[in-house]
């Protein structure tokens, strides 16, 4: 029997631009984008990425849906995860949905699921990079009516099943859930695999499917944020750094360790 | 007035745990604050003297549902119900991120984590919270009652003002299907003091090279009665266990010295650390955005640093 899984996945900046480069405009609260560094697919989600390909490698009979909401999609970015092999695109596009809070993305999400589900598997990322919540795919367990598991690391289908490990603080949890299931999809799972070129010719001929608010029967209204941004800004840091020299490294060490004495902090 | 459930939590030896002191001082700083604090399970005895209105129990969370939560949240869904609260308060664990959002989620309410601070004027609650991996700072203000909010630990001093509330048990709740069950719990063994609650921590990242060279920051840890943490490059390379990673996505720390070796310094390591009292930066890159966030710094090789550094430690401690 088909597996059907979709992965949640979102376009955001990218999360190496190095601090230096990271920059606000105030009057719009929004980040700008340094120049030439595009948009990615969230880390984390191409950690489900990989989940899922993990489970149709060893099922082929596994149909991997990705579903994004946002508005200024990078095609480039966005193919990503059907160059790694995942088969079908949908996006949620509409320039109305490119400062979303939680709330107003899930109900999205969930729109979006009950058209083209049913599935059985909803994996999304940890957190998404840019907003740093962590609550969408927890959201939308609730608003589905389905079990959820977060951050998961290892993942088994065995029938009407999954097997999991879920990473807690000190180790890991093994859970079993009835699917169809929301899971959160954690990095130790391990490194999501680069696309090679049959998967890259193959994502640049995949159009993906576009679905609009109306399509999904949602009105801008229905969106309204629950959380107001009404500042965004780069922190003030006036910390100066006390670099110790000494004639050569190992004497650096040793003045380090005095220096760090005097101030009775070892 | 402005009505507070605050959610505590306890830790290993079953007291009130020093981020839920935390939340209470932020609790009680929001203006005309009337604080009631639930706890999971029997309150430790210290409870009877925190700073609030009350304290309730609520049924305690069994094993085959910590990390699910079905049930928590059910037992927080219905006392949350009936009291009606302006802001439900809980820290940034592993138990409030998954209730509160299960909470919100489920009532239609507003949500922030990880919050650094935390206001309220004229009826309206606002939050403060890192963004971006922490180059950037939102202000937030929340448009539905309840407000939900989660608390990053070290956003705020533990509470030390006491009070006199009184304590009761919540009204039982029904029992609701647990669908995901939890089968086993593995954790690692671990020698020596805890990351969280370390004085001096010692952090290696991917300018280390390898794994051998965290028994070099072992040795340094145990020298300082300390304990030892890694970047999550160092953690995804499998140099080490992920639950030595600080940061965003891994532990907090606030010790007396945070030594952070071949680590650059990205926002999101930093976030885990940044609350200690002095970072010192080893670091063969000068330009590297550590040397922003320390202290004390060296540039130059680990290699040739450390072993001197370890011996007049070793020394001065002696
Ligand atoms: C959503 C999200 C969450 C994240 N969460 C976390 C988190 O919780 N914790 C975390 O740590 N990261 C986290 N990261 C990753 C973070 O962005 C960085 O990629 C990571 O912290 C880099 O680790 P590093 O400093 O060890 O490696 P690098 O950035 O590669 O730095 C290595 C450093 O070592 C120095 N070096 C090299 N050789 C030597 C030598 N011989 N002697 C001295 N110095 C040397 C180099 O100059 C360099 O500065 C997260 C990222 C994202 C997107
Ligand atoms: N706009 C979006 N489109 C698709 N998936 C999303 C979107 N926003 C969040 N998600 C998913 O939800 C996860 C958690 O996001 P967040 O709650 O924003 O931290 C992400 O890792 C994604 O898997």
């Amino acid at each position: 029997m088909k597996v059907r899984i979709v992965v949640l996945a979102k376009q955001v900046p990218d999360p190496e631009t190095p601090p230096s480069q990271f920059k606000i405009d105030e009057s719009s609260n929004s980040v700008i984008t340094p120049n030439g560094v595009p948009p990615v697919v969230n880390g984390f989600d191409l950690n489900a990425v990989e989940a899922a390909l993990l489970l149709k490698d060893s099922d082929a009979d596994v149909e991997i849906t990705v579903l994004s909401v946002g508005s200024d999609f990078v095609m480039d970015a966005m193919k990503k995860p059907l160059a790694m092999g995942a088969d079908r695109l949908v996006l949620v596009a509409d320039e109305l949905l490119d400062k979303l809070d939680s709330s107003a993305t899930v109900k999205l999400l969930a729109a979006a699921i009950q058209k083209d589900g049913p599935f059985d598997l909803i994996l999304g990322g940890r957190q998404a990079s840019d907003w740093d919540q962590a609550h969408v795919t927890l959201g939308l367990s609730e608003v589905l009516g389905l079990p959820l598991v977060s951050l998961v690391k290892k993942l088994e289908i065995n029938g009407d099943s999954v097997s999991l490990q879920r990473l807690i603080p000190d180790g890991y949890q093994a859970i079993t859930a009835p699917i169809p299931a929301v899971l959160t999809v954690t990095n130790e799972l391990g490194e999501p695999r680069y696309p090679n070129l049959r998967g890259i010719m193959q994502a640049s001929r995949k159009k993906p499917e576009i679905f609009s608010l109306d399509d999904l029967g949602l009105s801008p209204e229905d969106l309204t944020p629950k959380l107001e941004l009404k500042k965004l800004y780069v922190p003030e840091s006036n910390k100066q750094v006390e670099l110790i020299e000494g004639e050569d490294e190992a004497d650096s060490g040793k003045k380090l360790a005095l220096r760090l004495r005097e101030e009775k902090l070892i | 007035m402005t009505t507070v459930l605050l959610v505590a939590e306890r830790d290993e030896q079953g007291e009130i745990s020093q981020t839920t002191l935390q939340a209470v001082a932020a609790a009680n700083g929001l203006t005309e604050a009337q604080v009631t604090i639930a706890f999971a399970g029997e309150a430790p005895s210290s409870a009877g003297s925190l700073a609030a209105e009350k304290v309730v129990t609520l049924s305690a969370i069994d094993a085959s549902d910590s990390g699910i939560y079905e049930q928590a949240t059910a037992d927080v869904a219905a006392f949350a119900a009936s009291m009606n609260p302006d802001v439900v308060m809980f820290n940034k664990s592993d138990f409030g991120s998954i209730v509160s959002a299960r909470l919100a989620f489920r009532t239609d309410s507003a949500l922030a984590a990880d919050c650094i601070g935390i206001s309220n004027a004229d009826g309206a609650v606002s939050v403060t919270r890192p963004v971006y991996g922490g180059s950037a700072l939102a202000e937030f203000e929340i448009r539905s009652t309840p407000a939900i909010v989660t608390l990053r630990a070290g956003a705020y001093e533990p509470s030390t003002e006491t009070g006199s509330p009184s304590v009761e048990a919540a009204d039982s709740t029904e029992s609701v299907e647990q669908r995901a069950q939890v089968t086993d719990t593995v954790a690692e063994a671990r020698d020596g003091v805890r990351l969280e609650d370390a004085n001096f921590v010692v952090s290696g990242g991917r300018g280390l090279g390898g794994p051998e060279a965290f028994h070099v920051l072992t040795d340094l840890a145990s020298v300082l009665g300390g304990a030892v943490g890694a970047s999550r490059a160092a953690c995804d390379a499998g140099w080490i266990d992920h639950s030595h990673q600080v940061g965003l996505t891994g532990k907090s720390v606030s010790p007396d010295v945070y030594i952070a070796v071949g680590i650059s310094g990205a926002s999101q390591h930093m976030a885990g650390c940044s609350s200690s009292r002095a970072i010192v930066a080893i670091n063969k890159d000068s330009t590297s955005n550590i040397f922003k966030e320390a202290r004390f710094g060296v540039v130059g090789d680990w290699e040739k640093i450390l072993p001197s550094f370890i011996a007049t430690v070793r020394e001065l401690k002696a």
